[in-house]
Parts: structure tokens; C-alpha cells; sequence
């Protein structure tokens, strides 16, 4: 899902650029908000678990692998400001220190992943928390869907930049059709892996769950 | 802060450094997701070298450890450790800027 430098234009990679310092701006100003002593080491570890979780890719196809992108997770345990700013550390230190992400790129990966993956997720998730009845299977539910949809709408992110700027000279629609088919398959293991991930700390410090609805039936005991 | 959060905060990062130091040694290898269109519609060949693919940690592993599970392994751990120095300062730095704000416009 991280875009090297040469796929995109530098003038698309601009604009996106700066649509990208836009989120991460507005990010910053929600943040300052309410953000304590309390949360800095939540969030810090939060970025630090959606690095690892990155680096672990898992086969989704023959010859094809994909990784888990984290924003939805992020979102739902710290809240979406710094859940989009966890995305971001974790994007720049990719690629800064791994090369992992092209540098004229990284403010279209900052756009794909932190604002669309993570911002838009987090709408899809409190659209269906809207829904759900506020118990903790569907708000797992709710946190892993989102989540695998995230990954298809960041895919899709990618495509929109592709079809205005990309190099190569594919037709848009057979890489917007090979983009979503791919990145559904992705999209199962990011939902899987950010239920269960949702779930273990729901049960565990449900307290430090962000964006958990205010539960209608309490856990046992 | 209470003992319980420091006991959160540990096994959450003891699960980050296992993942990022073990797990990812037992990665899949093959392209992702976008790396796989990009060389079935023929763009890869567009991709630039990255400015600093020479760099000791890049490509998730680090220079000069030839085994390769140790090298991913231990470019995992300090790719936790970085992450988790980036984030703390960036995250405290917006803290001091909310304080600042507050202080200056009361609400």
C-alpha cells in the first residue's frame, strides 16, 4: 500500500501533499484539544503497535501479499486525531529510516492511509456504531468492518491519484478493478485483526477504548 | 498515573516488540497488494529508486547482519523504538501547544 516515488506525477503528488498536511493540520488543532499526560503514551504505543503489525505481511493470494494499515484501529482505541497522527509518525519513520514509501510520495501516503484510511474509517465506524445496538460484540463487529472497508476506500484513494497522475500509462479502470479485488482480500485480515484486537482490549481495559459507545448491557460482574 | 495503565502500556509494547521482532521474520515475502498491480498493469518498472535505500535500516532490515530473520528482526525492534521516540515527542509537543492555547484564550 505504500506508494514509491515515480507511480505518481510531482504535481499530483503536491496537491495531495498538501490536502495531507491539511488533515494532519486539523489533526493537530482536534488534538491539542483534550490531549493529557494520560493519552501521549496510549497514543505512542498505538503507533508503535500499528509499525509492527505493518511489518508483518500475510499471503492473501498466490505470488500476493498484504499488510495490516491500522487507521480504524488507531481511530477507535485513540480517538481519530490522534489515531490520523499515529498513521502519520508511522508513515514518516517508514519512510525516513526504511525506505519504505517514496519521500515525493509520503504526503500521498500520509493522504491514503491517515486521512482517508483512518479519518474516513472512523466515519464508516461511527456510522455504524450509529446503528448497532451499543453492546460489545457489535462494536467489535462495527470496529472490523470499518476497518476492511478502510482499506478498500484507501485503495481507491490510490486510484483517484493514479487516474490523474500516474505513470505507466495503464487503463484506469482495469488498476481500479485489480486495486479492489486485491485490497477486499486485504481487507478481511485488516477487519479480522482489528476486531480481535478491538475485542482483547474491550475485554481487558474497555476504559481505554476511545471511541467505544456507551455500552446498553454491562460486561459480566 | 495509575499502576494498572503502566501494566496496559507494558504488555501492549512487550506485544509490539514480539510482533516486530519475531512475527516479522515469518512475514510473507511476496509483493503487496500494490506492488502486485503495479507489475500486472506494468508501472513498476516507474517506481524510482528510494533516496535512501542505502541507509542502514532499509528494507526493514540492518546492514551488515546476514541472517535475515535477525536482521528483519532486530530493524522491527528499532523501528518500535523510533515509532514510540516520533510519536512521544510529537504527541508532547502537541500537548504544550494545547496548554499554550488554552492559555492564551480562556474559555
Amino acid at each position: 500500500m505504500h506508494i514509491p516515488d515515480g507511480f505518481i506525477n510531482l504535481p499530483t503528488s503536491a496537491g495531495f501533499g498538501a490536502a495531507a498536511i491539511g488533515g494532519v493540520w486539523y489533526s493537530i488543532r482536534r488534538a491539542a484539544r483534550f490531549l493529557d499526560d494520560r493519552r501521549i503514551p496510549l497514543a505512542g504505543l498505538v503507533a508503535a503497535f500499528v509499525f509492527a503489525a505493518q511489518m508483518v505481511n500475510f499471503p492473501v493470494a498466490v505470488g500476493t501479499t498484504g499488510h495490516f494499515l491500522g487507521g480504524v484501529l488507531a481511530a477507535v482505541l485513540v480517538g481519530p486525531w490522534l489515531g490520523a497522527l499515529a498513521l502519520t509518525v508511522v508513515l514518516v519513520v517508514q519512510g525516513v529510516f526504511f525506505a519504505d514509501g517514496g519521500l515525493s510520495a509520503l504526503g500521498l501516503n500520509v493522504f491514503n492511509m491517515a486521512v482517508v484510511g483512518t479519518l474516513g474509517g472512523w466515519l464508516l465506524y461511527r456510522g455504524l456504531i450509529a446503528l448497532l445496538p451499543k453492546t460489545r460484540p457489535a462494536t467489535v463487529a462495527a470496529a472490523g468492518v470499518a476497518a476492511g472497508v478502510a482499506v478498500a476506500l484507501a485503495a481507491m484513494a490510490f486510484v483517484l491519484e493514479y487516474a490523474i497522475g500516474g505513470a505507466g500509462g495503464a487503463s484506469v479502470g482495469t488498476v481500479a478493478a485489480a486495486m479492489g479485488g486485491v485490497h477486499a482480500l486485504i481487507g478481511i485480515g485488516e477487519g479480522l485483526i482489528t476486531a480481535l484486537v478491538v475485542g482483547a482490549v474491550l475485554a481487558t481495559r474497555p476504559d481505554l477504548v476511545a471511541e467505544a459507545p456507551k455500552m446498553e448491557v454491562m460486561a459480566h460482574g | 498515573m495509575d499502576r494498572r495503565l503502566w501494566w496496559f502500556l507494558g504488555s501492549g509494547l512487550a506485544v509490539a516488540l514480539i510482533v516486530a521482532g519475531v512475527l516479522s521474520g515469518f512475514a510473507a515475502s511476496d509483493p503487496d497488494g500494490l506492488e502486485r498491480v503495479a507489475i500486472d498493469e506494468g508501472f513498476d518498472e516507474t517506481a524510482d529508486e528510494h533516496p535512501l535505500a542505502d541507509s542502514p535500516l532499509a528494507d526493514y532490515a540492518v546492514e551488515g547482519v546476514e541472517d535475515e530473520r535477525l536482521s528483519t528482526g532486530l530493524a522491527g525492534v528499532i523501528g518500535v523504538a523510533i515509532t514510540v521516540v516520533v510519536a512521544g515527542g510529537f504527541f508532547y509537543g502537541i500537548r504544550l501547544y494545547g496548554k499554550a492555547r488554552r492559555s492564551r484564550e480562556p474559555t
